[in-house]
């Protein structure tokens, strides 16, 4: 156990941070651990074999894909969604703003059937929809919608404080000077918020991409179609398929680490940029 | 200041303005308004006496019990540990802090499908406490020990995130003093830091009872989904919904989307609470 630096006159250190690393071992370390080690059992060829067959890399593909337009979304609409917020002021914005959070206080299942009902073919939205040609619930639309809806806050929620501190001033004086507002926009507001904004992307992203529940109501779970990989490890483990399971999991969660590494550097390059 | 400062264009024009809150307003009906009415729409749509019916038929009572008692567990659990990780790593400087805050936040980077997997590979009869929890006659997987060990996971990080930047900040010196003016250990953490803190704790706890309720995708996983015995909530409204019973899906739905609503009440007043005591600087979850 590693020892305290500066000799502190506070009691409980080995105490609190004994349970700390004995919980964190007990209930996510060694779980976790067994994706990994169960996978090395597998040998390089056969974990290789298992997560790439034709179905799998579809699922990737639909399941990253449909992350990434869902983040893109969220990053464009969130970005208006917080700017609205803090810049203008209308009635029913204290109302909006909090309900911003639902995505992350409602149940991902309740979610899932609530966006179905309304994006089905004889839904609310989904009726005059298929009018116009466009089917949305059980097609890669559908997944996107569900996707969206779980990642709104993050932007939001990532862009919303960096635009409070944001002093007018420095637009004041872009204007003063004879900037456009369009100009004041590109060239000041836009790249204080950048890496706010990359960071509420990546975030909705990487929620986006391990999400079940929302989107096996809407998917239609259609296998090389609208299949994503989650789903598909929940279906190989109900045919005891374990060893094609872990493979899945193993990238699954590389990439989320990769991701979770990435969105620690942008939140610190965020903060030096803003300090 | 002078007429003039209205020339500077450090607003956007009326048009423009309006055209962005109609844009905002557009994309949070479609995507939060919407479905949130439709909830409430689809349970009443039938009458209130099929929406009661559902809600008091054993088999959702049963899940209702499952959900709060998997809650029950898991959330205290978790505050406990945050409790524990807090004061460690905001009261004492250690090398590894920062790669523990890295870990800590783990959870929320895997998918809920896999936070159940790894229970099944660890539990299941195939897995590494397998043929040792059979030959005891144990049962963990497909029954309420492997949902509750799921949710805890799932729900880990919520209140040690929300503690740890707020303790971080208050820094050591009040507790210092304490224990230097004689206050014993427990005192001091009951006397001092307890009422530092009481609204972040109430905050991370509100937000992992939430999630701790509303959790699917773990749960699905690692429950055998029989009904009136391993099936919460969540799992409750999709049988229903599979079975076609949409009636009775969105009326169980609506009791756990009243509580989200309660859940962002509670938050926000709590924020407020925050906001007006001296600690700064909420990093979104």
């Amino acid at each position: 156990m590693p020892r305290a630096k500066r000799r502190s006159v506070l009691p409980g250190f080995g105490l609190s941070l004994g349970f700390t690393l004995a919980y964190l071992g007990v209930l996510v370390l060694i779980p976790l651990s067994t994706v990994f080690v169960k996978s090395a059992g597998m040998g390089w060829a056969g974990f290789w074999e298992a997560a790439t067959t034709a179905r799998v890399m579809a699922s990737y593909r639909v399941s990253f894909g449909a992350a990434f337009a869902a983040a893109a979304i969220n990053a464009v609409f969130g970005f208006l969604v917080a700017w609205v917020l803090v810049r203008y002021s209308f009635p029913g914005r204290r109302v909006i703003d909090a309900l911003v959070d639902l995505p992350f206080a409602l149940p991902t299942a309740v979610a899932g059937i609530a966006l179905t009902t309304l994006y089905a073919p004889a839904g609310l939205l989904g009726k005059p929809l298929a009018a116009l040609g466009v089917k949305v619930a059980f097609t890669p639309l559908g997944i996107i919608v569900a996707l969206t809806f779980i990642g709104l806050p993050f932007v939001v929620r990532t862009v919303q404080p960096v635009l409070q501190d944001l002093e007018t001033e420095v637009e004041e004086a872009a204007a003063s000077l004879g900037a456009s507002r369009w100009q004041s926009f590109r060239r000041v507001v836009f790249p204080a918020i950048g890496p706010a904004l990359l960071t509420g992307f990546a975030l909705a992203f990487a929620r986006a991409i391990g999400e079940y529940g929302s989107v096996v109501f809407i998917a239609g779970n259609m296998p090389m179609k609208t299949e994503i990989a989650p789903l598909l490890i929940m279906t190989k483990l109900e045919q005891f398929d374990y060893a094609g399971a872990t493979a899945i999991a193993v990238v699954m969660l590389t990439l989320s680490f990769v991701l979770l590494l990435t969105i620690n550097l942008l939140q610190w390059w965020s903060r030096r940029r803003t300090a | 200041m002078a007429p003039a400062a209205r020339a500077l264009p450090v607003r956007e024009p009326r048009l423009v303005r309006a055209a962005l809150i109609i844009g905002a307003f557009g994309f949070l009906a479609l995507f939060l308004f919407l479905p949130l009415a439709a909830v409430f729409y689809e349970a009443l749509r039938r009458g209130l006496a099929l929406y009661v019916a559902a809600l008091t038929e054993p088999d959702a009572l049963a899940a209702v019990r499952l959900t709060l008692l998997t809650a029950a567990i898991a959330v205290p659990l978790n505050a406990a540990f945050g409790l524990a990780a807090a004061w460690a790593i905001a009261k004492f400087r250690f090398r590894g802090r920062n790669l523990l805050i890295t870990l800590i936040d783990l959870p929320f980077a895997v998918s809920p499908v896999i936070a159940g997997m790894i229970f099944i590979l660890l539990f299941g009869a195939h897995g590494w406490l397998g043929p040792w929890l059979q030959a005891h006659d144990l049962q963990i997987v497909f029954a309420a020990p492997a949902i509750v060990l799921a949710t805890t996971f799932v729900t880990f990080p919520f209140v040690a995130r929300e503690l740890i930047p707020l303790m971080m900040e208050q820094g050591p010196e009040e507790e210092e003093a304490a224990i230097v003016l004689g206050a014993s250990g427990w005192q001091t953490f009951r006397r001092v830091t307890l009422p530092n803190i009481r609204w972040g704790l109430l905050y991370g706890v509100i937000l992992c009872l939430a999630r701790a309720m509303g959790e699917f995708g773990a749960v699905s996983v690692v429950s055998g989904h029989i009904r009136g015995e391993t099936n919460t909530l969540p799992l409750h409204i999709e049988i229903l919904y599979n079975e076609y019973s949409f009636s009775a899906a969105f009326a169980v739905a609506s009791l756990l989307t009243f509580l989200a609503l309660v859940t962002l009440v509670v938050k926000t007043l709590l924020e407020r609470r925050m906001r007006r005591e001296p600690i700064l600087e909420r990093t979104p979850s």
